[in-house]
């Protein structure tokens, strides 16, 4: 018995004499006989206590962020979630419905929509944030491509900051490959704001940077992006949502398209996924714009209520000729950064990122003073910065796991000529007293070396 | 922040109306680090224009929006095409286990065992039940597996140098994804109709087949809920003139154990878990569209996959080098090894590898880990027989429902249907197909999908799934055929409709008029 | 439905009225009419050379968008900028007010091969 199919004998057979059959598998005739029904090799159906004692064994083969001190981050971060907002979105209303498109159902889902939508604009000074895409990376890569377009498709080169997450490279690459569009600033390793404006000229219809970098340095870009404009290109910028409660938004200083990864704002790290894909434009990119986007309107009563609009730049629409081919989009974590952005609010954000900044600054203190160790972000940086080393960085990860240490990420795993450098990322979660038995157990590192 | 004072009038006053300077909805530890100034050379924002509520209010506000929706949860979901099955709530409660939740991406391999087994064996089990020969998780929904798949099939053409291939064929009952797909990879869309039963026109799709096709996307069953009687024959027309086959898995649950899409000549396809395998749809995602390729497009799928690494006997000690080698070996692409140390021995070992001429990455890390979570729960759970039992239950229950309206609603294609149909609102004169589904809402049911798809007029796509009951069904057809009386007897009663709704029908035209985005453009009223 | 006598029409369903080599260009009633109530008009820059047959712009309402398609070869001189706010002129008055661009012709010959109304309107009754 499953239960999730509620048909008992009795039903299947007043069923099947409804339209006349005898067997179930009657209704399946159009399928190719020989192939029809095949052998299905899979486990049989287990009980749900057996089903949650397998996915605990399995779960228990992770080493997780709670058990040990943990600095791991490079675009996922651990900050904390309030039990308020799992209550919140654990809501069947929430979890269990579909994308709004009957509005008059919908009017929870699509007002949340609308907040996020509000929430987000206000936090990062633009005019229109979407209702989410997929994620940080899959969402600048269509900020690249709405560039393009927004363009008229004539200009093919676009500008790429280095210090962009690695894996967002990649994403931008397989995007704009069927455009034929070409990439600089990667080669060449620009992402200081004087050398990225170097390689902007008639032929480029968009500049991306990041905001901070991925190896956390804080840059400011207000004359790069002036620069960009005067060649008539488009300023993009990726940005992390927390580090703009204290710094000012990518709006304020002109910036064309922003986007970002919103897994920050009350999700879990969840091995990578469902992120939150950040999609903001200034006002008259609206129309090109991808993804979904509620609007308030009224009914015949006057009354007002919220609908999906715009729909004309959508698949199901202007189908070759839309924005995008997205639909689905991360709706659900779209609502935990709504309600995250609700709970902690003006003050509460800003002490996260503030503690974040700090707790930064002290845990590079205290590992760059260590003989061996040295600091090499440049300054500011914003929750990360990199860490030399001594010895291999993937050493240094080995040898602190077996004190429940993760103590960051060898920047080998993207840049393999950067072998000693480890990635170090500290949020308010991370306590003094961990930063500083990070620092004693790569102490003990270096003294074991001078020992030897 | 605004006050209440502007003109908008919402049911529930949106968040930033409970906003009073000094509230707080969360608490933040105090500093155990010294104070380090925030720095000079970067601008500060002058302002930070969030609300300031209480937790408590919070809460209700969320709860009372989440009380304006229909859900799963809550009521009969019909939605065609959507497949607004029960979620199974351990799925969620697997996804939640802090082993996967607190697992970050970049852990190095040997602490990741556990997400990389559940992985590996999503992929294993995707390709038992679909004959393909390799899956990879990474997209995160289906639209972004269609593009994926495009991608590999430009990427197999041009790495043989086959470049005059720019069409890309698909029938004229495809989701608009699926052209919009085709354009994002650079290639042209063009439709292919349907014949008198729902299939595809074969003579046409022989006529337009030649040495310029790049592919053709087909959805099976089809959006008008029919299996496409020829598979292999329009399978093998694109073969012999040189294109690939894609499949579009939107509807895959009508397959389940029932037929491997492989076995009828799709070269490549995308599945969506959060319709097939049961993953909560969260008011619009996140959803997660995995993508299975036979042998010959294998290569190009995204990367990383989870690849196992066997140690065969328990002669073999050094188990750890082994990997090591094997590891080494796999990482063809330049995907750096990971070297770290392994906490304990186990007799398996999964790595993520890129498959040897993969298009890249289409996001970040590996796919929507928590929905692919909840799937592999769900097929666990349901075993290969159980997963037969879901298409077997949702193509009786699609049949059974269609056979209790069929004197009132016209079926426009008469043969059995799979896990959907789709009928006509044309139950009297004046009365559309929207007036039917907003009566419907009064009745305490969610529409079914209507409008489409578009080669029927007027049209209303019904999918119950496999997990409504007998008695559900009875009482949403009672529903249907009592609407179509008062189509007759009371029009106004469906051209008004809804009436119980926490708002009637919405102003579409003025909302995309005047597009009112976000707290600040409601100022400007 | 009605049939502008005035002016000529082509079957994506553009009209254009002479005026020397100066043609003002709109959409039909039927055609307004098929798309429901006008939500957005995209045109495009004056000064834009367009060729008899190509899109240059795009009329959207909530459930469909359309492109635009020049009948006639030449230059835009003028677009209608009261559509920008108010979209519902192409549905009100689509031979009127309701216009959108005004094409200074490089082939005005090109306008006799237009339909006239009463052929216009057969071919729409065949639709």
């Amino acid at each position: 018995m499953i239960p999730y199919i509620p048909h008992t004998d009795e039903d299947r057979r007043v069923m099947l004499s409804a339209l006349g059959l005898e067997r179930v598998e009657d209704l399946f005739q159009a399928i190719p006989e020989k192939h029809r029904k095949p052998v299905i090799d899979l486990p049989p159906p287990l009980s749900e206590a057996e089903v949650v004692r397998e996915l605990k064994r399995i779960a228990s083969r992770n080493t997780t962020a709670e058990e040990t001190a943990f600095f791991l981050g490079a675009g996922a971060y651990r900050h904390f979630i309030p039990a308020a907002l799992e209550a919140i979105v654990s809501r069947g209303e929430f979890l269990t419905s579909y994308t709004p498109y009957q509005p008059e159902a919908s009017q929870g889902t699509l007002q949340a929509m609308f907040e996020y939508q509000s929430l987000l604009a206000d936090l990062l000074g633009m005019d229109t944030v979407n209702a989410s895409h997929y994620d940080g990376a899959a969402a600048l890569a269509e900020g690249v491509l709405l560039a393009y377009r927004a363009r008229g498709g004539e200009r093919k080169t676009v500008v790429l900051s280095s210090a962009l997450h690695p894996e967002y490279i990649e994403t931008v690459k397989t995007y704009i490959e069927p455009f034929g569009l070409r990439i600089r600033g990667i080669e060449e390793g620009a992402w200081r704001p004087e050398e990225l404006e170097g390689l902007v000229d008639e032929t480029v219809c968009c500049v991306v940077v990041p905001f901070p970098t991925f190896t956390g340095t804080l840059l400011v870009y207000r004359s790069l992006c002036m620069a960009t404009h005067e060649k008539g290109a488009l300023f993009v910028v990726s940005v992390d949502p927390i580090s703009l409660a204290l710094f000012e938004p990518p709006g304020s200083f002109g910036a064309d398209i922003v986007t970002g990864e919103g897994q920050c704002l009350g999700s879990h790290l969840s091995f990578g996924g469902p992120g939150l894909g950040i999609f903001a434009t200034r006002g008259e990119l609206l129309r090109k714009m991808p993804g979904r986007l509620a609007g308030v309107t009224c009914d015949r009563r006057d009354k007002n209520g919220f609908v999906l609009t715009l729909n004309t730049r959508e698949q199901h629409i202007r189908r070759e000729k839309a924005t995008s081919n997205i639909c689905s989009n991360q709706g659900h974590v779209a609502l935990r950064a709504a309600v995250y952005l609700s709970l902690l609010g003006k003050t509460g954000l800003r002490k996260v990122a503030e503690l974040t900044y700090r707790k930064a600054c002290y845990a590079a203190e205290r590992l760059g003073s260590l003989s061996g160790f040295r600091v090499t972000s440049p300054s500011p940086f914003f929750r990360e910065f990199v860490l030399q080393c001594p010895i291999s960085a993937e050493e240094v990860v080995r040898r602190l796991v077996e004190h429940r240490i993760v103590p960051g990420l060898p920047l080998s795993k993207y840049y393999p000529d950067r072998n000693q450098e480890l990635l170090v990322c500290v949020t308010e979660l991370n306590t003094r007293e961990e930063i500083d038995r990070l620092a004693e157990a790569l102490r003990g590192i270096q003294a074991k070396r001078e020992n030897r | 922040m605004t006050t209440r004072k502007h003109r908008i009038r919402t049911v529930e006053p949106f968040i930033w109306e409970l906003s009073a300077p000094g509230r707080v909805g969360a608490s933040v530890p105090e500093p155990d680090v010294p104070e380090y100034p925030l720095p000079e050379e970067i601008p500060l924002r002058r302002d930070l224009p969030l609300p300031e509520v209480s937790e408590l209010e919070v809460v209700r506000h969320f709860t009372r929006l989440s009380r304006l929706n229909y859900s799963i949860d809550t009521h009969m979901y019909p939605l065609g095409s959507c497949t607004m099955k029960y979620n199974p709530k351990v799925n969620d409660l697997a996804a939640s286990l802090p082993g996967f939740s607190e697992a970050h991406p970049l852990l190095p391999e040997d602490l990741c065992q556990g997400s990389l087994e559940l992985l590996y064996r999503l992929q294993t089990a995707i390709e038992t039940l679909t004959g393909f020969h390799s899956v990879s998780l990474q997209p995160a929904a289906g639209a972004q597996g269609e593009l994926t798949g495009v991608l590999m099939i430009r990427a197999f053409h041009q790495d043989r140098g086959d470049t005059k291939r720019t069409r890309i064929l698909i029938p004229d009952s495809a989701h608009g994804t699926n052209p919009a797909s085709v354009s994002m990879a650079g290639f042209t869309a063009e439709q292919i109709p349907s014949d008198k039963r729902g299939n595809v026109d074969l003579a046409v799709l022989r006529e337009r087949c030649d040495d310029t096709v790049a592919g053709l996307m087909i959805t099976n069953p089809n959006t008008l809920g029919l299996f496409e009687e020829h598979i292999e024959e329009v399978t093998s027309i694109v073969h012999r003139a040189g294109g690939l086959v894609y499949g579009d898995g939107a509807n895959f649950n009508a397959l389940l154990g029932y037929l491997k899409p492989a076995d009828v000549g799709i070269d490549v396809m995308h599945f969506n878990l959060h319709k097939t395998f049961s993953t909560p749809h969260g008011g619009g995602g996140p959803g997660a569209g995995p993508v299975g390729a036979g042998a010959l497009l294998a290569p190009y799928l995204p990367g990383p996959v989870v690849r196992r690494l066997e140690q065969r006997s328990q002669e073999q000690p050094n188990f750890r080098e082994q990997v090591e080698k094997q590891k080494e070996s796999l990482h063809r692409t330049g995907h750096s090894v990971d070297r770290t140390g392994l906490p304990e021995v186990y007799s398996e070992y999964f790595t993520l590898v890129y498959p040897e001429k993969s298009i890249g990455r289409v996001k970040a890390f590996y796919g929507n880990f928590g929905i692919l979570v909840r799937a592999f729960t769900y097929i666990l759970q349901m075993g290969g027989d159980g997963l037969r039992s879901v298409a077997e239950h949702a193509v009786l229950n699609a049949n059974y429902l269609k056979h209790l309206i069929e004197k009132t609603y016209r079926i426009p294609y008469e043969r059995p249907c799979m896990h959907e149909f789709v009928a006509t609102g044309e139950v009297a004169p004046g009365i559309h197909t929207m007036d039917i589904a907003k009566r419907l809402l009064d009745y305490g049911f969610h529409p079914p999908t209507v409008y489409f798809p578009l080669i029927v007029k007027e049209a209303l796509m019904i999918e119950p799934t496999e997990t409504e009951s007998r008695q559900t069904l009875e009482a949403f057809a009672e529903a249907l055929l009592q609407i179509a009386q008062e189509a007759v007897t009371s029009p106004d009663l469906l051209h008004e409709a809804p009436h119980d709704t926490p708002v009637g029908r919405l102003d579409e035209v003025r909302a995309a008029r005047e597009p009112i985005l976000n707290r600040r453009q409601t100022e400007k009223l | 439905m009605t049939y502008d006598p005035e002016v000529k029409y082509q079957k994506s369903h553009e009209w254009a009225r002479k005026d020397g080599t100066l043609f003002t260009v709109g959409i039909s009633d039927y055609a307004q009419d098929s798309l429901g109530d006008v939500v957005f008009v995209e045109l495009p820059v004056t000064g834009k050379v367009v060729k008899k047959g190509d899109a240059f712009g795009v009329v959207e309402s909530v459930k469909a968008a359309s492109d635009v398609y020049a009948p006639l070869s030449g230059t835009i001189v003028e677009v209608n900028s009261k559509l920008k706010d108010d979209p519902s002129l192409v549905n009100k008055e689509p031979f009127g007010a309701g216009w959108f661009v005004k094409i200074q012709a490089s082939n005005p010959s090109e306008y006799e091969e237009l339909l006239s109304a009463t052929e216009y309107e057969a071919f729409v009754k065949g639709l």
